[in-house]
């Protein structure tokens, strides 16, 4: 997997992003992560709060500055800090979908000006094409033309993401970071929401980083599914082959405490106890991040930190040559 | 709506029958609750759910007496915890129910508890309130309840502030506080929806283990299927202010006879292998609760909608059930696809012989 397939858009090699607290301290938000991200796939990135998600797609795009490592867009690396010229250039080809479409739509911008923004910042621009456009994009996401005049709290939150959707989608980007895009609405509208993203991947041939915590929304709208604890990746693979036969004993206890909607399955779950919480990212030590919480542990995983390796899937009905698993514990090594 | 309540009075810990509650705004009068009637089982679970605004945390509210009046008023109906009428109860009485007799955890832990004090004098003020304990006394006690939600080294945790737990360990510092009293009833509103999956196993599985061993009742307001398919025994479906579909948690998930409660399964994925599941989202948004429909609320959405649904709300219909158990609650919808004359409609499990409960 290491780019020789030719339909890498997106890598990031050995990314890092740490914030520092004082002289002494720094959060390692995003330790080394090498991740591959194909044309026009869905890559779910999960992981409990804290794991360094949001950060890892933020720094893809440029929004945070790399602390070491690269980010390589169709082959070329792309700035460790963004100019302001770097990202009226980025911009155009990646866009990032927010979580709360409450605090990310400017109260005082209507709808329609909120989507025009992106197309306007370019020198090209005419009003009226412009005008055109805005409007096409509000069909394309469900919304009606007369919705552009309105104000971000004339629309329920299933409308207001839609127009974070449009606002992103209307320079045509080729990647989207979809940042927990359906974590604060209804059941009913995140199904919404979800098709509309999957109907845009098929018609304009998007490729996506999907952020969510929601381990059953992920593998149903994911080709790929990567899993984060604490800055690093644990493991990468098809997406129903990671939900269905995760590796990685952190995989394995984030399935196991995901509740499934049926009585009859949960009725009949393993009492098996989840144990502990996510530790402190501060200056995080040598060895496995899991090793604190793992039932698996060995004295190995408290000394040497495992890297992500191919492990095979035997059972694996995913013939793509992508698919290959990926798993860092040493387990597999 | 009729009373719910088909079994001896003992069997419940707590009846809700036909209760209203209205707010005042400047846009007009909400009606948030409308016409609810329930019943919670001694020792069992009860889930409300719904989404957003459908009135399932104001239900709630409205039973332990924290709806703000005004603008709050309750119209109508009342709610029994045992024998006593809790709709109407002077404050000092009803500060004698709530924390004794029934305890209540909220969505977001840290906004319950005060920043500034140490988590154990909190749960201490608790004890001395409702049982008059000692601050020596208190703080034994304290420790001992951080010690039953599984809380390590309770004596240090005890002397540490709200900013130095984490949001779980917070939660479970909320259902220690609601514990402090031994309550028949817990509620709970969306207690996990603020923490993450391995948390959320982890505060339910407490919440069960504190079930089997104090027999409590529990409401659970969510609207996380899953959450509802793992905790409970009874299920009540809310939609715009209304139930509109009760019964055991198997009745709901799979022998559904509202067309919200199948549309709400629909919309949401199912862990089964293979992607042949399509998930298909519900279509439009929830009535206006300023002027309330005068027909079903899920009218404009239904994709089975008939002319009556949008002239009257039935009342509930009893379903007959086939592979039901003895001990289950009657499983009642209120749609007019449970009548006798009712079209029959693929997906819905219907009546052979429709029968209005009145």
């Amino acid at each position: 997997m290491t780019g020789t397939t030719g339909n890498v858009l997106l890598e990031s090699r050995n990314l890092k992003r740490y914030f520092r607290l004082d002289h002494l301290r720094y959060v390692h938000a995003v330790d080394d992560v090498s991740l591959v991200i194909h044309t026009n796939e869905i890559l779910g990135l999960v992981g409990e709060s804290g794991s360094g998600k949001s950060t890892f797609g933020k720094t893809l795009l440029g929004l945070h500055d790399k602390t070491a490592g690269e980010v390589l867009y169709r082959g070329e690396v792309l700035p460790a800090r963004y100019r302001s010229a770097d990202f009226q250039r980025f911009a155009r080809s990646m866009q990032m979908i927010f979580q709360d479409p409450y605090s990310s739509l400017n109260p005082r911008m209507t709808a329609g000006e909120i989507i025009a923004e992106g197309l306007r910042l370019r020198s090209d621009a005419k009003p009226q094409a412009v005008r055109d456009e805005v409007a096409r994009w509000l069909g394309q996401v469900g919304l009606s033309p007369d919705h552009g005049s309105r104000y971000p709290h004339e629309f329920s939150g299933g409308q207001r993401q839609r127009i974070g959707i449009a606002r992103a989608m209307i320079v045509e980007p080729e990647f989207v970071v979809c940042d927990e895009p359906i974590s604060a609405l209804d059941v009913s509208v995140q199904a919404q929401v979800i098709n509309l993203l999957a109907d845009l991947k098929f018609k304009f041939g998007l490729t996506m980083l999907f952020i969510a915590h929601d381990l059953s929304m992920v593998r149903y709208v994911s080709d790929r599914m990567a899993v984060m604890y604490l800055g690093a990746l644990a493991e990468v693979g098809p997406a129903d082959d990671v939900f269905f036969r995760p590796m990685h004993p952190y995989t394995q206890m984030l399935v196991a405490s995901n509740p499934e909607p049926d009585p009859v399955v949960e009725r009949h779950r393993s009492p098996e106890p989840i144990q502990g919480e996510i530790p402190s990212p501060i200056n995080v030590g040598p060895g496995c991040r899991f090793a604190g919480r793992c039932p698996k542990v060995m004295d190995r995983c408290r000394q040497t930190t495992p890297e992500l390796l191919p492990v095979r899937d035997l059972n694996s009905r995913d013939l793509n040559s992508n698919a290959t698993r990926q798993v860092a514990c040493h387990l597999y090594g | 709506m009729s009373s719910p309540h088909d079994y001896a009075p003992h069997d419940y810990a707590m009846t809700v029958d036909h209760l209203e509650v209205e707010f005042d705004t400047y846009g007009g009068t909400v009606h948030a609750v409308r016409d609810v009637s329930f019943g919670l089982r001694r020792g069992k679970t009860l889930a409300i759910v719904g989404e957003s605004g459908c009135g399932k945390s104001v239900t709630v509210q409205a039973l332990m007496g924290l709806i703000p009046m005004p603008p709050g008023r309750i119209t109508r109906g009342s709610a029994k915890l045992g024998d006593t009428e809790l709709i109407g109860l002077r404050e000092r009485t009803l500060n004698r129910i709530r924390g004794n007799r029934i305890g209540m955890i909220f969505q977001d832990p840290m906004t319950s508890l005060n920043p500034t004090m140490r988590i154990g004098d909190q749960i201490v003020e608790t004890l001395r309130v409702h049982r008059g304990m000692s601050i020596r006394e208190g703080f034994k006690e304290a420790e001992r309840l951080l010690d039953r939600v599984r809380i390590s080294e309770a004596q240090e945790r005890a002397r540490q502030y709200p900013f130095e737990f984490s949001g779980g360990m917070l939660q479970r510092v909320m259902i220690a506080v609601a514990l402090a009293c031994s309550p028949e009833v817990l509620i709970a509103d969306e207690p996990t929806t603020a923490l993450d999956v391995t948390i959320q196993a982890q505060i339910l599985d407490l919440m069960q283990a504190l079930q089997r061993e104090e027999g409590m009742s529990i409401i659970l307001i969510t609207h996380d299927l899953g959450v509802v398919a793992r905790m409970a025994d009874d299920v009540a479906v809310m939609y715009a202010g209304q139930i509109v579909e009760t019964g055991s948690v198997e009745a709901i998930f799979h022998r559904g006879g509202h067309p919200y409660t199948l549309g709400l399964r629909r919309a949401t994925p199912s862990n089964a292998p293979g992607r042949a599941q399509q998930l298909e989202p519900i279509a439009g948004s929830p009535p206006d609760l300023f002027h309330p429909p005068a027909g079903c609320g899920y009218f404009a959405r239904c994709p089975h909608a008939m002319r009556i649904c949008e002239r009257r709300m039935p009342e509930p219909f009893e379903l007959t059930e086939v592979s039901g158990r003895a001990d289950e609650i009657r499983h009642r919808a209120r749609c007019w696809l449970q009548h006798a004359q009712a079209p029959r409609t693929e997906g819905v499990n219907q009546n052979d012989a429709g029968r209005e409960v009145s």
